[in-house]
């Protein structure tokens, strides 16, 4: 034997289902309830290689190949959207490797693996939300050495990390920190809730589904129970906030979503749209728009057609 | 709308197809065979097994033909083939003592039991392009007898033992053997089997680099090529039924015994100390490099201060490997619009916050800017 | 000792078996409290039920000693786990990543087995606990991560001082013991974070 078991369900012949092997899945799965026990902390886990570069997701997949199963019904996103060359790489990994079903519909995924962002709609208990996650250890750029950063979550001495965001507020007036804010997971460990912006640190407080987080390339499972409380770090002077836009999504109107500014010339004007394609598609096929940016469209549209032509 | 981003799935496609034909290159130039590659390009084939943890000559001259020569591809296509393989046995220990030798000399020694042999090397060729190559010349005859030496070839540093000049390798009883990197991750301070495992794996350049740095003055030791020696071994397994071992098949290695001075210490007379390099195949810079690095970081057991950064192990090993480094190095081709959005955010608020109480007037009001309202 | 021959049968399909019942198990432990029961694929061997035998196929392997109830030594119970796990057996709990206990009454004290270090909280122990029996709402309350206000159970046949313990083993967080309850086909897990009052 060297690659393929006889009975291993995967579609990709000569390798199990979902790529890993059983004793691999084994291993992370006991890592995975370890994470769950412990919310916040990081899991030291025997990362495998996979057939994608780490960095690249590798943490997320192996979590998703060790949870997914032939009835889940699965959606990847980066950067909130659904067709981002990596998503679709990965989907189609798992297609692939475990011939699973796909959705881009927020309420229809039983797992949704993410990168850099918590989609727009809600999501309900029973389903999990895997984070791909570059960094695990939210103290590394104050503290590059893997056996103080143990110690410091060991002993839950973080005055370095309040020393820093004070720093902040004493230089700025406000911390300057835009994405990966660390918050408080279950009032005990400091955590990274990766490199989302922190517009979406509020939506994992009492988050009614699992979200589980996997580095491949650091090594490190950590994980956050649904209804748990995460909560960013601030200060009772200078409470943590979270961006906001004066405009609303050039295509559906919302106000509520974060925002990707789209540039239309080389002078300045832009428009702004919906980071989660889903949620946007989702507005305008209920029929929302966005009038006062028709002209913005249009340039985009003109802009588009004049690629095409060159 | 989002017709930059979407479309990703055809995008992706047609790369896998545009990648394919530039390994192809000039269809009207034969294609280069995977044994060809075995045969002839055998010292990237050994760095790749090496480096992917994976002795097959043949995947690994496959994943050279598969990566165009880029090697680091080629040794992460090797591991990520390795990592589905299923586990059967834990090897023996080989006995390097007990080898099949193509080279071997010494550094500390004119002469020595065995003899020296120089085997194939580029160590005395000048480097003078070869016009003649290019044309396709047969390759020169070797008389048998230079070829290789049969008989006894103990260990230079088995002979420094004898008068017990030389530290002994001590097998830690309570050491676990098996422990394995590929599925226990590290864990500091790490173990030297676990810090040669790792260096044995790691990125040929980097350690070449550190391994340089300790000779020029970024590391206390000065070293001695004790004994490089280069040859077929063979690896045996006990299999739980039998409770014996047996040959399961042979692998080529180059071994390295770095020899260097040590001071001694309240604990220890002076004494030689050892850095040891082995890696499959034949990869003699790199069994040299790991073996510097290897005794610069055995400062801790020496009691020697950590100075310099290959002492350093949290850096050196957590830096050796070069698919972990590639990828992550790589990974920054990734879209980054999120985040690339909230700092773009960020720095815009700074800079008005900035013009506010510096009284510039410039560009910075222009931007869409929106003071933070609290949750 | 049962012969080899007789040894039961494990998951009839290993990876889409041993699939489900982790994540069973994984939202027990997300979600303590609720219990969930696990599909019957396999042939339990005398002394365990249904659940404890799927989360021991499950999660068992070479590299987690177990620490196996006396009840269970010696008879077909450990033959089978030895064969399909492949799990080294122990006799020191403080050694043991699992304790599989079917005789609750007459187990070792919680404090017995590893609870993991500061720095390596997860090197802790996970005890797969068969008791009388299980079920939602009942005189144990309770409350901590992955429970909307608060949760509550009964569950039968646990010895005395097992609250008392376990009130410690909460307050060592986050180093501790994680639990999980079987009985016949249901599952329910008790993760170090949570805090129960009786």
């Amino acid at each position: 034997m060297t690659v393929a078991t006889n009975h291993n369900g995967g579609t990709e012949s000569g390798y199990n289902f979902a790529y890993l092997d059983e004793q691999t899945k084994r291993m992370i799965r006991r890592c995975l309830l370890k994470a769950v026990a412990i919310p916040g902390y990081q899991v030291p886990f025997g990362s495998r290689e996979m057939p994608l570069a780490y960095g690249w997701g590798t943490g997320g997949i192996q979590v998703t190949a060790s949870i997914i199963g032939p009835d889940d019904v699965l959606k990847v996103i980066d950067q909130g959207a659904d067709d981002t060359t990596n998503a679709v790489s990965i989907r189609h990994f798992f297609q692939r490797t475990a011939d699973v079903a796909t959705t881009e519909e927020t309420e229809d995924a039983t797992i949704i693996q993410t990168r850099h962002r918590v989609p727009e709609t809600a999501m309900k208990e029973g389903q999990i939300l895997v984070y791909q996650v570059p960094q695990p250890e939210p103290l590394r750029q104050l503290e590059p050495r893997e056996t103080e950063c143990r110690k410091i979550h060991g002993y839950a001495e973080y005055g370095l990390m309040h020393v820093k965001l004070y720093e902040d507020i004493a230089r700025f007036g406000h911390i300057a920190t835009s994405y990966s804010y660390p918050v408080l997971v279950n009032g005990r460990y400091v955590m990274s809730p990766t490199p989302i912006p922190k517009f979406d640190n509020p939506k994992m407080d009492s988050f009614p589904a699992l979200q589980l987080f996997g580095a491949g390339r650091e090594k490190r499972i950590y994980a956050v129970p649904p209804y748990t409380t995460v909560k960013s770090l601030d200060f009772d002077d200078h409470p943590f906030s979270v961006q906001k836009w004066d405009q609303a999504c050039a295509l559906c109107g919302a106000e509520d979503s974060f925002l990707d500014e789209v540039i239309l010339d080389d002078r300045g004007r832009k428009m702004f749209v919906c980071s989660d394609s889903n949620y946007c598609e989702q507005r305008q096929a209920a029929g929302y728009s966005n009038p006062a940016a028709a002209a913005d469209i249009a340039a985009y549209q003109l802009a588009l057609q004049g690629e095409a032509d060159a | 709308m989002y017709v930059a981003v979407k479309g990703g799935e055809k995008a992706i496609a047609n790369a896998h197809k545009l990648l394919d034909e530039q390994r192809r290159g000039d269809p009207n130039i034969d294609e280069v065979e995977v044994d060809q590659i075995r045969e002839q390009l055998s010292l990237a084939v050994a760095r790749v097994m090496a480096e992917g943890s994976l002795y097959d000559p043949d995947l690994a001259a496959l994943a050279v033909k598969q990566s165009q020569g880029d090697l680091v591809e080629a040794i992460f296509l090797v591991r990520a083939y390795r990592t589905t393989l299923a586990r059967f046995a834990t090897s023996q220990p080989i006995d390097t003592a007990r080898i099949d030798i193509k080279r071997r000399i010494s550094a500390a020694y004119k002469d020595l039991p065995g003899g020296q042999l120089l085997g194939p090397t580029f160590d005395y060729t000048h480097r003078l392009l070869d016009m003649a190559l290019a044309e396709g010349r047969p390759a020169h005859e070797v008389e048998a007898d230079a070829a290789g030496v049969d008989g006894e070839m103990p260990r230079v540093t088995d002979i420094l033992n004898y008068e017990g000049l030389i530290e002994t390798d001590e097998e830690d009883p309570e050491r676990d053997p098996s422990r394995d990197l590929t599925r226990q991750p590290l864990a500091f301070p790490a173990a030297r089997d676990e810090r040669l495992q790792n260096l044995a794996r790691g990125d040929e350049g980097f350690l070449l680099a550190l391994g340089y740095s300790t000779q020029r003055g970024f590391g206390g030791n000065h070293p001695f090529a004790g004994e490089i020696r280069r040859g077929t071994v063979t690896v045996s397994i006990v299999p739980e039924e039998l409770g014996f071992a047996i040959e399961i098949g042979e692998i080529e290695v180059t071994e390295c015994q770095m020899i260097n001075q040590f001071q001694g210490s309240a604990e220890m007379a002076p004494v030689f100390t050892r850095g040891y390099g082995l890696t499959f195949g034949h990869n003699e810079r790199k069994a040299m490099a790991m073996a510097l690095v290897d005794r610069a970081l055995r400062w801790r057991e020496l009691g020697e201060l950590p100075q310099y950064p290959a002492q350093d192990e949290e850096f050196v090993l957590y830096h050796s490997d070069n698919v972990e480094a590639s990828g992550f190095v790589q990974h920054l081709k990734l879209p980054h619009y999120v985040d690339f959005q909230s700092e773009l955010q960020l720095i815009r608020q700074l800079r008005a916050e900035h013009a506010g109480r510096f009284g510039h007037n410039d560009d910075a009001q222009n931007d869409n800017i929106q003071a933070e309202a609290a949750e | 000792m049962t012969a080899l021959q007789n040894v039961g049968a494990g998951f009839a399909d290993p990876v889409f078996s041993a699939q489900s019942v982790f994540r069973l198990v994984l939202d027990a432990m997300a979600q303590s409290g609720r219990i969930a029961a696990v599909p019957d694929a396999a042939s339990a061997p005398a002394g365990l039920d249904v659940a404890s035998t799927a989360v021991a196929l499950t999660l068992f392997d070479y590299e987690t000693p177990l620490w196996l109830d006396p009840a269970l030594r010696g008879v077909e119970a450990e033959t089978y786990l030895r064969f399909h796990c492949g799990c080294p057996l122990v006799e020191d709990t403080q050694t043991a990543a699992f304790g599989l206990v079917t005789a609750p009454r007459y187990m070792p004290r919680l404090g017995e087995f590893s609870i993991g270090s500061d720095q390596y909280p997860d090197t802790s122990a996970t005890l797969v606990i068969q008791t009388g029996g299980l079920a939602d709402e009942g005189p144990i309350r309770l409350t901590g991560p992955g429970i909307k206000d608060s949760a509550s159970v009964a569950i039968d046949g646990l010895p005395d001082w097992f609250w008392p313990d376990w009130d410690v083993n909460h307050g060592c967080f986050p180093t501790g013991i994680d639990l999980i309850f079987t009985s016949g086909n249901r599952v329910m897990c008790l993760p170090r974070s949570i805090k129960v009052e009786v």
